[in-house]
Parts: structure tokens; sequence; C-alpha cells
């Protein structure tokens, strides 16, 4: 068996990994980027429209542009690529975190790390998630796997497609599907209000005259052998009324029903999640509850755009250098919880008196809301005015440095108002 | 006068645009937060377009993809035909992103191009 | 097809395949008959991989009961030559109130007359020492130390496996559609036009065991299918139990339990219920709702968000009659009936191949055992069982493949895929069920393309193509700019 010693090894070689990887490699540690698939990349080539890239390069990228630039960053950067090779375990060695990675070309290799960032994505909840009742068939797809099959392999999955959830990846199928021939017959969406950004219900739903039904949920797939139909019912009260359940002919459902952060490897090695996230909880360096191992990217929670997960990347990537040159944040920690109208803050512990870098989301639409960050005796320690709040779009804070000194405890609010 | 609300496709924000279109012609924009939404009401109200992405089959593997993008915005009206074209491409490896794969289509000035590089 | 097999076994089931594996012992030609394209489609796919203990039904009025506690105790023996995944973890039958106190003094008075080994009644501290993640009201249990789990399919693929690797000839994609007797041999037709004939037939064929009997002249009687739904939690459910957890039974149905499964998971289910369709797979709303909350009500920690899938299956209810039909035909000369299969039917298996084996020397076939030593299944490895440094070693000597992680959530790699794939279970279900490959929380999010690029190569055809095979034929699957060109 072989072994490998690296100074930061990246668990990932999507986007976030990579940015992680450059920045790491940049600051002068040998590095190296664990990608169990043969390519490097992650989800971002198969994404083959644009929007990407306008914070973090300044330009409209597609997928693959976007894709290819971060992995450049990091091969010039002099960092390393194990590929078809996934990690199975993380034990804690006397010399740092050790891993054990199964490659196809090397074999078993025990790979030896000072820190280690986790960058593993996500994966999608699918219909056998949601226990969706009815026929088991062919012809349903979680979102992402029909992107797959389309982008990458040019299968077109069928002739009439019923989209469920009106997340991004749903609506942009919807375009996508449309583009390549299929007649998408309507999206579902269970709540109230569109999942995804207002720009992909436009050119991606409004531009094709693809009807959107809120407030209902998908109450059954039926077929023999292959979706025949689909049925669905508005929610009254929280539960679909069968009353006026109705019924639509297609031969394929799409299901873009949410992510889920791949956090199998780190629960594995014990360390703690944050069930509010997914993710791994994280103090402000972005690091786990052990001690070298860092997290960034959708594994630490599921972003919209993938300019904020380089940024993340890049922030957690320096906190990674830092610990290698057993430089850490001064002074003990204190814990940040989210309050009223905050589904999660992140990160999950700070050090009073810092400059914070905060991310956090609405859990659900409000207009106008007075953002408000309190110590544990209520004291109002930093206020924000906002507006446009929808729980799809993360929102980034930067809170100054003297705002929470000596601060015991924190809560992170939004208060509507009117 | 006639008002049309839009939602601006050109940055993730989507801006809910208010757009009038006086007897006269003249257009009035109003919702958006930057220069581009303005650009982008004016464009969909006299000559929508979209960027177009797709991709085309590397010649003798269909199951082989080489993701492409439109260099700009295309006329909605044009956009069905250029898909059947790309669709019908064979194009051989390597290709190189950012090669121009569909020159210049039905004379627009737009170009097809490889977003990804792609070696045999 | 010119020779004339011994035994012709029509359905490739748990029963089907037991005969086979057991008459692959003896010196007897067989063949075995399936009408899908793979082995285990049918009852058997959707099986609760329960071993049974023994005590459910009376050994001295029913044949079931009989030959349940017979084949339970055979399965020390068959995991030992098969190496299929198994534990006897224990059966906890349950009384949640008082008033079913009797119910389960009479299942203990039944497993202590059938001769069950170790059956212990207990009282509600000893029940929740056996098993602490029960929900608080608790009133007394049944404990049965010889109950187990297995992964049925496993056990199946791996009956098939070194049955055919003794001699026994597997016909996938066989379906009886005709059959005459004519000078003590039956020929038997296919649908897609194949033949062959065999001294002797087996009627194992399921829930369409009623059509074969017709076509093959013998006993009229109809199979009903009584569907149940199961629905499998994440194998990190803090509320996996330790034994298999029951309920006391009702009439028709041993009732919705908790299992931990051998997989690893935990599955809740099943239901019961008469359906129209024999190929009813489908799951409802209002069942969901009603298995949760049974099974809540049980153990507690059961909860939705940890639900992976869902699935349902029918047992093959013979109108009329609830134990197993098995017995020789007094219509249909050398024809041998093993319809009606209800539970326990996994666990007597053993016990019904030899039950069957029996039959046939009744009915006049001489059997000696086999000259030739017989050759002992190897199981491929699993690589979620074996350590990293034989792993490495398998990547050595034998294929990259072996540590290529196909699969992540189940940690199956490329040449264990290729291996099933090798073996006949060349769909992403036959894949799934040999190699747990697609069964995890993404549910083949990730791997199922990779699995069907890896079908494509070994079967020699286009991803289209494979992908088409899935459906039946039925999916409107196209290529962009149309196919290969």
């Amino acid at each position: 068996m072989k072994t490998l010693e690296y100074e930061i090894a990246v668990i990932g070689g999507g986007a976030a990994g990579l940015t992680a990887a450059a920045q790491a490699a940049a600051a002068g540690k040998r590095t190296v980027v664990i990608e169990r698939s043969r390519e490097l990349g992650g989800v971002l080539l198969q994404c083959i429209h644009s929007g990407f890239g306008l914070h973090y390069f300044h330009e409209e990228l597609t997928g693959p542009e976007y894709a290819a630039r971060v992995q450049q960053k990091a091969t010039e950067a002099g960092a390393d690529f194990l590929l078809a090779s996934t990690v199975m375990q993380i034990l804690p060695g006397k010399k740092g975190p050790l891993l054990t990675v199964y490659s196809r070309q090397e074999g078993v290799v025990w790979l030896q790390a000072q820190a280690v960032i986790l960058a593993m994505g996500c994966r999608e909840r699918c219909r056998g998630n949601l226990g969706i009742p009815g026929d088991r068939v062919s012809g349903v797809y979680s979102a992402g796997t029909a992107q797959l099959l389309l982008n990458r392999e040019g299968i077109v999955p069928g002739k009439r497609a019923v989209i469920v959830g009106s997340g991004d990846i749903g609506l942009i199928m919807a375009r996508r599907l449309t583009w390549s021939g299929v007649k998408v017959a309507c999206v579902l969406e269970i709540m109230p209000y569109p999942a995804g950004l207002s720009r992909n219900i436009a050119q991606c739903l409004e531009d094709f005259g693809i009807p959107l039904h809120l407030s209902t949920s998908i109450t059954g797939i039926h077929g023999r052998n292959q979706v025949e139909s689909v049925t669905f019912a508005p929610l009254v009260n929280g539960q679909p009324d069968l009353t006026q359940e109705e019924r639509v002919t297609c031969d394929t459902v799409l299901f873009s029903v949410g992510l889920v952060p791949e956090n199998e490897l780190s629960r594995d090695c014990g360390i703690k999640l944050n069930p509010l996230t997914g993710g791994a909880l994280v103090d402000e360096d972005l690091m786990t509850s052990l001690p070298g191992i860092f997290s960034c990217g959708n594994v630490l929670h599921v972003h919209d755009l993938v300019d904020f997960v380089s940024l993340e990347a890049e922030r957690c990537a320096d906190s990674a250098v830092r610990y290698c040159a057993r430089e850490r944040r001064p002074g003990s920690q204190i814990q940040i919880a989210p309050g009223a109208n905050v589904r999660y803050v992140i990160p999950n512990q700070v050090t009073p008196g810092q400059p914070h870098h905060l991310l956090l989301r609405t859990s659900r639409p409000l207009a106008a809301a007075e953002l408000q960050l309190r110590d544990t005796t209520g004291n109002r320690l930093f206020v924000k005015r906002l507006r446009h709040l929808r729980p799809a779009e993360m929102i980034s804070l930067e809170i100054p440095h003297d705002c929470t000194a000596g601060a015991k405890g924190l809560v992170l609010e939004l208060e509507e108002l009117n | 006068m006639k008002t049309f609300r839009k939602i601006c496709i050109c940055c993730p924000a989507g801006c809910h645009l208010t757009v009038t279109l006086a007897d006269d012609g003249e257009i009035q924009v109003n919702g958006n937060n930057c220069p581009r939404g303005d650009i982008y009401a004016r464009q969909e109200l006299c000559d929508p377009c979209r960027t177009v992405t797709a991709t085309v089959a590397a010649a003798g593997d269909p199951h082989c993809r080489i993701p492409v993008k439109s260099s700009e915005p295309v006329p909605l009206a044009l956009i069905d035909g250029l898909l059947a074209e790309l669709y019908a491409l064979a194009v051989p490896l390597p290709v190189t992103m950012g090669q121009i794969l569909l020159p210049d289509y039905r004379q627009t000035g737009i170009n097809i191009v490889a977003t990804r590089t792609m070696c045999p | 097809m010119e020779n004339i097999f011994d035994v012709a076994i029509v359905g490739g089931g748990i029963v089907g395949m037991a005969t086979a594996y057991r008459l692959a012992h003896r010196d007897l030609s067989v063949a075995l008959l399936e009408k899908e394209s793979d082995v285990c489609q049918g009852v058997s796919k959707a099986n609760s991989g329960i071993v049974h203990g023994g005590f459910h039904y009376s050994a001295s009025t029913t044949l079931k009961g009989r030959l349940e506690l017979r084949g339970n105790l055979a399965f020390d023996r068959l995991h030992a030559e098969l190496g299929f995944p198994f534990q006897r973890c224990g059966i906890l039958v349950v009384a949640f109130a008082e008033d079913q106190l009797p119910a389960l003094e009479k299942l203990y008075r039944q497993g202590v007359e059938n001769g069950v080994p170790g059956l212990e009644l207990c009282d509600a501290e000893r029940t929740r020492q056996l098993e602490p993640k029960l929900n608080s009201q608790v009133f007394g249990g049944l404990y049965a130390p010889g109950g187990g789990v297995v992964e049925p399919y496993r056990l199946v693929f791996a009956l098939m496996s070194a049955a055919v690797q003794n001699g026994v000839r597997l016909y996938c994609g066989f379906q009886v559609a005709g059959a005459t007797e004519q000078d003590g041999t039956w020929e038997i037709a296919s649908l897609d036009g194949r033949s062959l004939r065999a001294r002797y037939v087996i009627n194992a064929a399921g829930l369409h065991a009623d059509d074969v009997s017709r076509l093959f002249g013998a006993e009229e009687f109809e199979v009903v299918p009584r569907k149940g739904e199961e629905y499998l939690l994440d194998r990190l459910s803090p509320a996996r139990p330790s034994k298999v957890v029951f309920p006391v039974p009702s009439a028709h149905t041993k009732g919705v339990l908790v299992i931990p499964t051998a997989g690893g998971t935990t599955m809740i289910g099943p239901t019961a219920e008469i359906v129209e369709d024999k190929h009813d797979n489908s799951t409802t709303a209002a069942n969901r709702k009603r298995i949760f909350a049974l099974a809540r009500k049980m153990v507690s920690g059961i909860s939705e968000r940890d639900l992976v899938t869902s699935f349902s299956g029918s047992r093959p209810v013979i109108e009329g009659k609830e134990d197993f039909f098995l017995a020789l035909s007094e219509k249909a000369p050398r024809f041998l009936q093993a319809a009606g299969i209800q539970s326990p039917g996994l666990t007597a298996s053993p016990a019904i191949a030899e039950y069957l084996e029996q039959l046939l020397a009744k009915a006049g076939l001489a059997i000696k055992d086999k000259t030739t030593a017989f050759l002992p299944w190897q199981p491929t490895p699993a690589l979620r069982e074996i350590s990293p440094a034989e792993a490495d070693r398998l990547h050595d000597t034998d294929a990259p493949g072996w540590t290529d992680v196909v699969c992540r959530c189940e940690k199956v790699s490329e040449a264990e895929i290729r291996a099933a794939i090798r073996q006949g279970h060349d769909t992403l279900e036959g894949v799934k069920l040999a190699t747990r490959a697609g069964m995890g929380r993404c549910q083949g999010g990730f791997c199922g393309l990779k699995i069907m690029r890896l079908i494509a190569e070994e079967l020699g055809l286009s991803l289209e193509a494979v992908m088409r095979r899935e459906s039946k034929g039925k999916a409107n699957i196209s290529v962009l700019g149309g196919s290969r060109q």
C-alpha cells in the first residue's frame, strides 16, 4: 500500500475544492485534491448554461468555463490531483489527519495531511426520500441526474415531462428539456412562492409558457414499466385536497426537491453536524469540531451562486494555511445562533471583538426587514435594514470588529418591517 | 400607452421591471438597480434575444458532448433553427475552449463557441 | 433442444432456487425456467428478509409450521456454504397492551410445542432489557433467539450461482406458454418460441402458479395477490433495533414490523391488502402514514426524515387456502405443485426443497447423489466488508476496479459490479440487488449512470440501448441529433 504526505488535502475537486486548492498551493503549501470522478470540475461540468462568475471572475461564464478557470488556478499554483479516488475514512493520526484513499490507479493509499478541507458538495433528494406514492416505473429522475444524462451524454429522456420543484435546477432543466425537443407540461411547487431565482422563472418558464403551479403537491406517479401520468393537487391547510386532484399525461418526471450536503465521511469520523444546514458546525475559520479539518462550499451549506462558493473556499484555505503554520485566531469562541426568521447562520462560533463575516438565510420571504445581532442580554450590537429577502438567496454580512467585544453569546434575527 | 412587467435576466438579482411604451414610441423603464436592466428592457420590447447554450456531438460519438454557447444573445425567432443546426453537427476532436464551431450564424455576426477544451 | 431434463423447475424465486440448489447435489439434469430476464424478480424481490422463529404456525396442524422451523435450523449450514448476508439477531414479539398478553402466551406455547429452541416468554422489564429502543408502553414479550434477517435477493442469487456452477441450466426470459405430455415427457414451450423437454416439472411460479398449473392441465386454483408496502430508513437511523420487533399478530398478518435488515438499514412494514393486479408495485400515501404511525408506536425514533425509499410486492395467496400447496398433482402426471408459498416461505425454503425432493422420489424419480464433487460457490467479495489491505491486494492481483468506488453510499466497487453483470444480473435492478449499488441514500443519483455505462461496456450495447432495455422498451429515449452515426 502506498503512502503519501501533503500539508493540505482537499476532498472534492469541484468549484470549492479547486478554489481552495489554488489558494492553499499559492500560499506555498503542498496541496492535493482528491476527486472520485475521472475528471475535475464537479457538477459545473454539466451546468452548460451561463450565469456563473459575475462576482468572482467579473465575467459571465458557463459552468464548464468556470470549472476550467478554477482548475487552471489550481494547476498553476502547483496543486496535485488524485483522480478516480475516494476517501473512505479520516483517522486522527499523530501528525494530523490520516486519510484512507481508494484510488483506481494506485490501489489503497494512506495519505498523511496536516490539514484537510472538506469540499464534497451535495447530493440530490429524490423520489424515494420523499416517499412519493404511485407505481415504480422508469422515467423518474432527479433533476441533476437528468441534467447529467442530457448534457454529458446527449440522452433525451422522453417526450413530455413534469418537473416537481421550482428550485433553480428544476427551472434550468425546464429550459434545457424544451431546447432539447421535450414538452414540459408543468412545474409543481409546494410552497406559495417559487423556490428559484426570479430570473430563472422568466427565462426558463415564462419564455416558453410553461405553467407553474404553486401550493401544489404531486400525489402520485402512474404507469406500467414507464411513467404514463402524474397526479397532483392543491395544498389546503398543508394537505393535498384530493377533491381537486388533476392528472397530466407525461413520460418523464424530474424531481428538483432539494440538495443535501454529502457529509457521510464527516459523520463517520465524528465531526459534529448542524441539523439546520446538513453541514458541519464550524467556527470563524470554517474549522469543524475536529482540529485541522475544515469545510467549505456546498458540503458546508447549500449555496445559490458558485461565486460565493469560491470566496468561501478561499477563506477556508487561508484558515487551513494558518493552521498548518500553527497560527490560529486568538481568544476563545462564543456561540452564534439563528433567531426569529433566520433559518441558519454560518459560522456557529465566533471570537468576540473581531470583524465577522456571516452568511445567513431568511426562513421566509420578507419584503423588508431589520437584521439584528444581539448578545445574550438582549443588547442590539449591530442592525441593518434589508429588502427583498428570499430563502433562495443567501445573505452575506460583514460585521465591524468592535461590535461584539465582551459578548458571551450572540443571536441573529430578522425583524419584519411593514 | 402600454405597460409591461418583465423580470431582468442579466444577473441573479432578477429585478422586477416595469416598462411603459407610450403611443409615440417612447420607452420608460423602472425597477432596475443598474443600467443593464434598462438596456435589457428596451431590447426585450423591440427584439428579444437570449444567450443560447447547448451541446454538440463529437464526430463519431453522439454520446460525447461538447458544450457550446452563443457569443451574443440570439433573437428569439432564430433559436429553434439554431438548435436544430447544432444538433445536426458532428465536430471532430480536439476542440479548444473558445473555438468557433459555427461562425456568423445566419449573418447575425453571432458565433457558436465551445466552452470546454476536449481531446479525443 | 435435444436432451430431456430429469426435472424442470418453473420459477426463479426462493422456492425454485432452493430446490435447484438441492437437486444440484444429485445426479440429475435440472433446468430452471424464469420468465424475467433475471431471477428473483417476482415475489421474492419484495421479501421482508426475515428468517422466522418457528412459533407463528402450528407444526402439528400446518405444513408451513412444520417446515418453518426445519428451514430456520438449516440456515447456518446454508450460510456457511453460500456466504449471503445473514444474521441471527433474534426476534421479539412485543405486547403493547395488556390485553395482548394472552395471545403472546399462546404463541409461546405453540412455539414450545413446535420444538423451537431457546424460546423465552418475558415480562415487561426483560423485554425492555432485550430491546432498549422499544416505545415505553411495553407489557411483555416473546423472545426467539433463533430468528434472524437475510438479504433475500443475495440468497436467491447465491443459490442460483451455486446451482448453475454445478450443472443446473438456467433459462431466463422463458415464459411458459404451453405444455404437452407424451410418453413420460413434458414438452414445454416458451412465449419466445423456445422449447425444452423434461420428465418431471415443479411449479414454483409464485404469482403465476395458477396460470402455469392451468397450462399443464393440473389443478385449478386462483392466486390472489396480497400486497405489502415496505419503507426503508437510512442505515444511520437511530431507531434501528437490535432484534426484529413484531407486534402481536392478527388473523391474516404478522403486522407491521421494525426490521434491522441484514444490509444494515432499518425497514418498517409490511401492510397486507388484497389487490387486483398481480404486478401492482405501487405505494400509497395512506399506507405510508399508517406504517409510520404503527412503527412509531413500537420503536421510538422512527422518523420520516430518515426515509430512503419504499417499495411493495405481493404474496401469492391461493384463494381459500392459507397453507403451502406442496403436493404431487392429481391431475397432471409427474407435476409437482409448490404454490401459495406465502410467509414463512423463505424461512422454510431449505425444508421445502427437501420436501419436494421427497415428492419427486415418491413420484418415481430415482435420485442418487452426484458422483463428482460439488463445487462450492465463492461469493464475490464486497468492498465494504474487506480490509484496506485486502482491497489493495485485489487491486494489484485481480483488477484496478477493486479500488474504484462506484457507489459511494454503499461502498461498492466497479469490480463487484462487473462480476454481478457477468453473473447475469445485467440491469440496474439486478446490479442493485446483487451488490447494493444504488440502494443507498442517494438512490443511484451518482452511480446510476456509471452502472449503466458498465452494463453497456460489458454487453456491447450503446448507453441509449441500455436505457431503453431498463424500461422494457417502453421509454421514449433518444439521443440529441439522432443515434450513433
